[in-house]
């Protein structure tokens, strides 16, 4: 059993989740292996942020279970979730935006050392917090706009800065949240290849409502509606499902 | 540039004591007392978007724990200092789990009922606070025998006690912790899906006000030798709630700007008019539609935006 769960990077086991009367996520279990590049889709309203929510813990499931390598960690907070190498991106952007973009990644990577607790020192005491954030934003494409605050910079741009301040954290498993959503045709090529350039020892799992470029990146899906796992399995299989057709592309 | 107005204003505090008479200085160092209070409150509502209306309750604790032990149970005062500051120091940790369980409004109202609490106690309790007729006949302590009776001398003494206040709190909003309790106020989601525990950087920051908030009430009981509930009182958090807002919450200047404007406005219009609460709320009606950010902020930018037309 154990050496079977520490297989998998994330396993959610029978997750059930309901607001009222409401059930918005309804015995869900997924095995994601190590290194999966796993997407999730389903229509508006299928669950699929709130599955994430749980994940990351911004929401309690009822009942089930929710393992990362192994560990439970159905009812830890977000941030110890974060030290165990879990990190995410949202769907709306959440930055800071008065802060500039060095900044933004660089509370990143502060939030898992021990120097966030640092009540005399300034942030620019630890250079290798500064160097490392501009390698990553150099990474994304944006260390040219280091210095400019993020309320400066365009859409696309953000949408990139929010993978950056994920990435950072070198994440074991990274979840995202709807990545290209609200894009432009050039834009959505360039987070794109982004995506795809994420190191292969990290675990993706992404939400995405643009099935063309998702497919394309995914090796599994993840068919979810009402709450549900409709059809799980390699991506090949699930696009010819009947089931898949029936839900999402329209029948 | 900034460094200039910074000197400027740091050698203008200098001067008082060389050539001001002693309701003057008398007034400054009820000033530099009610800067170290709406500094410690900003920490609050400014660096931690934790909006309090009962930070008096440090300032009157602090204050009335050290009239006791000194005008009653024969304390020394630096004793008595030191116990009223980790009381104050326990008190908030305590009024921090509670507050803390609510956000916004709720935080806000539950800091008011906990000051009333306290505000109730100190004027019922009277055979412990005297209740109404307050505290008499307490001392000035003598730091190092150096007696602080003088207007002069206390206000050196308050002087230092400010600068030294200003320079802890300036540390620690520029650190690295800080930095965190500001990334807290804007996206608490993020940071903590990012590492961060959030409820315990608001925990900590609220006691580090707490703790501030304490030291200026030791100098409200040095200065003014006396204690009343009214410290205690509502009025007494939203005078300051008031400058930090009016001078311009989340900078450092801006709150000391506003307690000095809400002490000189009391001080003066009051000699003037009796009812200096509706001037003040004038003025603070005229701050909020022309310069919504604050004073200080508001100032910079005007300036700001003057030297960009001289280019």
């Amino acid at each position: 059993m154990t050496t079977s769960s520490t297989q998998r990077a994330l396993e959610v086991i029978g997750l059930k989740k309901a607001f009222g009367g409401m059930v918005v996520t309804q015995d869900v279990s997924l095995k994601i292996h190590p290194g999966e590049r796993r997407l999730i889709i389903g229509p508006n309203g299928a669950g699929k942020t709130t599955l994430f929510n749980q994940i990351s813990g911004d929401l309690r499931p009822n009942s089930g279970m929710i393992r990362l390598f192994g560990s439970d960690i159905t009812y830890l907070p977000p941030y110890r979730r974060a030290h165990l190498g879990l990190s995410r991106t949202y769907q709306i952007i959440t930055l800071f935006a008065d802060d500039t973009l060095e900044h933004n990644v660089s509370l990143g990577l502060l939030g898992l050392r021990p120097s966030r607790w640092q009540m005399w020192r300034p942030m620019s005491y630890y250079r290798d917090l500064a160097r490392e954030a501009r390698r990553t934003l150099d990474s994304v494409g944006l260390l040219h706009l280091a210095d400019h605050p993020i309320s400066d910079i365009a859409y696309g741009e953000k949408r990139r800065v929010e993978l950056a301040v994920a990435l950072a954290q070198k994440p074991r498993v990274l979840l995202l949240d709807e990545p290209l959503a609200g894009l432009s045709n050039t834009e959505r090529s360039t987070v794109k290849a982004l995506i795809a350039s994420i190191p292969c020892d990290t675990t993706v799992i992404m939400i995405e409502h643009d099935m063309d470029t998702a497919l394309n990146l995914a090796e599994t899906v993840t068919l979810l509606n009402y709450g549900r796992v409709i059809v799980d399995g390699k991506r090949d299989a699930v696009i010819a499902d009947e089931r898949t057709r029936e839900v999402y592309l329209g029948a | 540039m900034r460094w200039i107005g910074v000197a400027l204003l740091f050698g203008s505090l200098l001067l008082p004591p060389f050539f001001a008479g002693d309701f003057y200085i008398n007034l400054a160092s009820q000033i530099l007392i009610a800067a170290i209070f709406a500094l410690s409150l900003n920490l609050l509502v400014g660096y931690g978007g934790m909006t309090s209306l009962g930070h008096a309750s440090y300032l009157g604790v602090a204050a009335y724990i050290s009239a006791l032990l000194t005008g009653r149970y024969g304390f020394g005062h630096g004793a008595a200092a030191l116990i009223s500051l980790s009381g104050t120091v326990a008190m908030a940790a305590c009024f921090g789990v509670i507050a803390l369980r609510a956000s916004g409004l709720g935080f806000l109202m539950i800091t008011l009922a906990l000051s009333q609490v306290l505000w109730g106690l100190a004027y019922r309790m009277s055979n412990v606070t005297n209740g109404d007729n307050g505290i008499a006949g307490l001392t000035r302590p003598a730091p190092f025998g150096i007696s602080l009776e003088s207007p002069i001398a206390f206000y050196w003494f308050v002087l230092i006690i400010a600068t030294l206040a200003l320079v802890l709190m300036a540390t620690f909003v520029s650190s690295a912790f800080g930095s965190s309790l500001k990334g807290v106020r804007d996206q608490p989601r993020r940071m903590a899906a990012l590492g961060f525990n959030p409820w315990l950087i608001r925990w900590i920051t609220f006691i580090y006000a707490g703790f501030w908030g304490g030291v200026a009430g030791l100098l409200y009981v040095y200065y003014h030798k006396y204690i009343h509930p009214s410290s205690l009182s509502t009025t007494s958090s939203a005078e300051a709630l008031l400058g930090v807002i009016a001078g311009g919450s989340g900078t450092l200047g801006g709150p000391a700007v506003g307690a000095a404007l809400v002490l000189l406005l009391k001080n003066y219009v009051s000699a003037y008019v009796e009812r200096w609460n509706m001037l003040l709320g004038l003025v603070f009606l005229f701050i909020v539609l022309v310069m919504p950010a604050g004073i200080v902020p508001g100032i910079s930018r005007l300036v700001a935006g003057l030297r960009g037309k001289a280019r």
